[in-house]
């Protein structure tokens, strides 16, 4: 879809013109030198990009300008550890013998070959966490799943990435699907589900094509289990796992209050595992190559490795897969290559919406589920937003206020009540009325919020919020800073 | 109601259906729709109503959603969100008089190193400036 809106489609339709037989993959992962062509030669594939229609016929003769190689020898892509990603990119996503050549359903097949409870032991000893946001640990759920009785069980995959820094989910649907499925096939034979759901947001209809087509093309490979794709409606807070489940139950996506757990009450009231498409794609690699091979690489208590998305004013913008601990800083300045406006860096949200702000002061932060906690921010979904030293900080506290009462499901009061009176106190704040009285209000309005909500869009808003309050006071009007919140 | 398998939650792949069909959910399809599949009207409308992708009146002929994400913010989004109602004639979430445009927002497509970006008319459009604008304005007068 990248690619596409960069002009792809008129350049394959350039080469096809030409007589050239196209194949089209899915990402590699940097947008810089999108639309990418890539040109199988006796010396290998030839990558030049960005490429524009009418430069076709300079591609083809190899006399190009953006002639760049072979992608994986980019210093961008040698330097990555591409568990997840290996294959995207570099396959055509729906030719199921391409898959099976790339080392495909090696991991179904090797968790058909154990009892259920091995595989959830493999899953819980290579120390995946959930990647969506919160960082459960995977292992725990689906044993919890395992251990609840039930005719009927379901895998639940969401794919409702919402937050604005993140694309991962949908570079992996669009650019390896059965690597997906092959993740839920697996999560079916480990807890005993019959059936799944894949549940994406409208806003990517090119995943929702490509999953439906994969699911036809590889329903054999992972029968018994049975798929279908749910589209979302746009709305946010369908990314939260309890109001994904009322929506695909036909409801107003409305968070549920827990206990129960999805896992012990979930789906139509049954067993239920829901992950993040990250946590399921990362499962046949775990599977196929052992739980020692992934928790090998890692940060502390953060095994594996993290597909990070360097989004906003940033050069190299693009997905890169590493393991945890590489810091915040190696991330924005040396693989990012800084702002691409060239203007210094002045912010950078980590996390999402719900995310907390950061200033270079921080980059020294190992990129772990712990660090990020401990300096008042989250990981979130790894989305990095890059923001230079033209970003107005009020404004952006003033926005995360603003997108949270867009998007409340309005369920409980803090979040609803709480978002639309944080926007009139932060319009009061820019407008220079009694600023220190009312950075209090706000404070106190966001310790509600965090404390009150139901779920994380009232809950996590308070950190976009604070932590531009914290670290950039000077946005707002002669307050003072205040030390960093421990949380 | 292509690709639903099981016949349980079946109200928004319902509603998507109909929206593809009529273009919106009209009203008078709201009794029918909880006939169909035996639920209360107030929850057909609840459900209309809760999610910003379902339209209760006809759309222009042609729609731009238009990202107002922090990543195309970072990009220099809010400017070109100023300059498209300027250029378009129509206000953020409005549908022009004449019927031809609908300007919405959206948060996030996903394209988050390429903005600003826009889904106009279902396809993506990232790197959005002033020329591209001037493109897609003229794209849509027609």
């Amino acid at each position: 879809m990248a690619s596409v809106a960069l002009g792809a489609d008129e350049v394959a339709e350039a080469f096809a013109r030409a007589g050239a037989e196209v194949v089209r993959t899915g990402s590699h992962g940097l947008f810089r030198i999108e639309p990418l062509v890539e040109v199988e030669t006796a010396d290998g594939r030839i990558g030049y990009g960005p490429v524009a229609p009418d430069e076709v016929g300079a591609v083809l003769d190899g006399s190009h300008a953006n002639r760049i190689g072979k992608v994986a020898d980019l210093s961008f892509f040698a330097s990555q550890q591409r568990f997840t990603f290996s294959r995207c990119g570099v396959i055509d996503p729906i030719d199921l013998d391409d898959y099976a050549a790339h080392g495909g359903w090696a991991g179904l097949a090797a968790a058909r070959a154990l009892a259920p409870a091995a595989v959830v032991a493999m899953v819980r000893d290579s120390g995946l966490r959930g990647r969506g946001g919160a960082g459960f640990p995977t292992g725990i759920k689906w044993q919890t799943v395992l251990d609840t009785p039930g005719a009927e069980k379901f895998i639940v995959c969401n794919a409702d990435e919402g937050d604005s820094g993140t694309f991962a989910d949908r570079m992996l649907m669009e650019g390896d699907p059965y690597g997906l499925i092959e993740g839920m096939a697996i999560a079916a034979h480990a807890v005993g589900a019959g059936h799944g759901y894949i549940y994406i947001r409208s806003e990517y209809p090119f995943a929702v094509a490509v999953m439906r087509e994969a699911i036809a093309r590889s329903a054999a490979q992972v029968a018994p289990f049975t798929l279908e794709v749910r589209v979302g409606a746009g709305a946010y807070v369908c990314g939260e796992e309890t109001a994904l489940l009322d929506s695909i139950e036909g409801k107003r996506g409305q968070v549920r209050a827990k206990p129960p757990l999805p896992a012990i009450a979930g789906l139509f009231g049954k067993p239920t595992v829901i992950n993040n498409v990250l946590s399921l794609a990362a499962v046949p690699f775990i599977l196929a190559n052992g739980a020692a091979a992934y928790a090998a690489v890692g940060f502390g208590r953060s095994r594996g490795t993290m597909p990070v998305q360097l989004a906003g004013n940033v050069r190299n913008g693009g997905l890169y897969e590493i393991g945890f601990g590489i810091t915040l800083g190696e991330l924005v300045e040396v693989i990012g290559g800084g702002t691409e406006s060239g203007r210094p860096v002045r912010a950078v949200q980590v996390g999402g919406p719900l995310g907390a702000y950061f200033p270079p002061a921080m980059f020294h932060l190992p990129f772990d589920y712990e660090s990020f906690a401990t300096a008042g921010g989250l990981i979130g979904h790894a989305g990095i937003t890059v923001f230079d030293d033209s970003v107005d900080m009020a404004k952006m506290a003033r926005f995360a206020m603003e997108f949270c009462a867009v998007e409340s499901c309005g369920k409980c009061t803090p979040c609803r009540i709480g978002s639309t009176r944080g926007v009139e106190t932060v319009d009061r704040i820019i407008a220079g009325e009694r600023i220190d009285d009312n950075i209090e209000i706000l404070r106190d309005l966001c310790d509600t919020m965090k404390f009150g909500s139901l779920c994380a869009l009232g809950g996590f808003t308070p950190y976009p919020v604070l932590s531009a309050l914290d670290h950039f006071p000077e946005d707002f009007g002669g307050a003072t800073a205040l030390p960093v919140a421990a949380e | 109601m292509a690709g639903v398998a099981d016949g349980r939650g079946v109200l928004l792949p319902l509603l998507h259906a109909l929206q593809e069909e009529f273009g919106h959910i009209d009203d008078a399809l709201v009794p029918h729709v909880a006939e169909a599949l035996n639920l209360s009207r107030a929850d057909v409308h609840g459900v209309v109503t809760f999610y910003h992708d379902f339209r209760r009146q006809p759309a222009g002929r042609h729609v731009i959603k238009l990202c107002r994400a922090e990543s195309c913010q970072a990009r220099g989004g809010r400017a070109i969100e100023r300059a498209a109602v300027e250029r378009l004639g129509v206000a953020m979430g409005t549908t022009s008089a004449d019927g031809r445009v609908t300007l919405e927002p959206v948060y996030c497509l996903g394209l988050c190193a390429t903005g600003p970006n826009a889904l106009v008319d279902g396809v993506p459009v990232s790197r959005i400036d002033g020329a591209r604008l001037e493109r897609l304005a003229a794209q849509v007068a027609a």
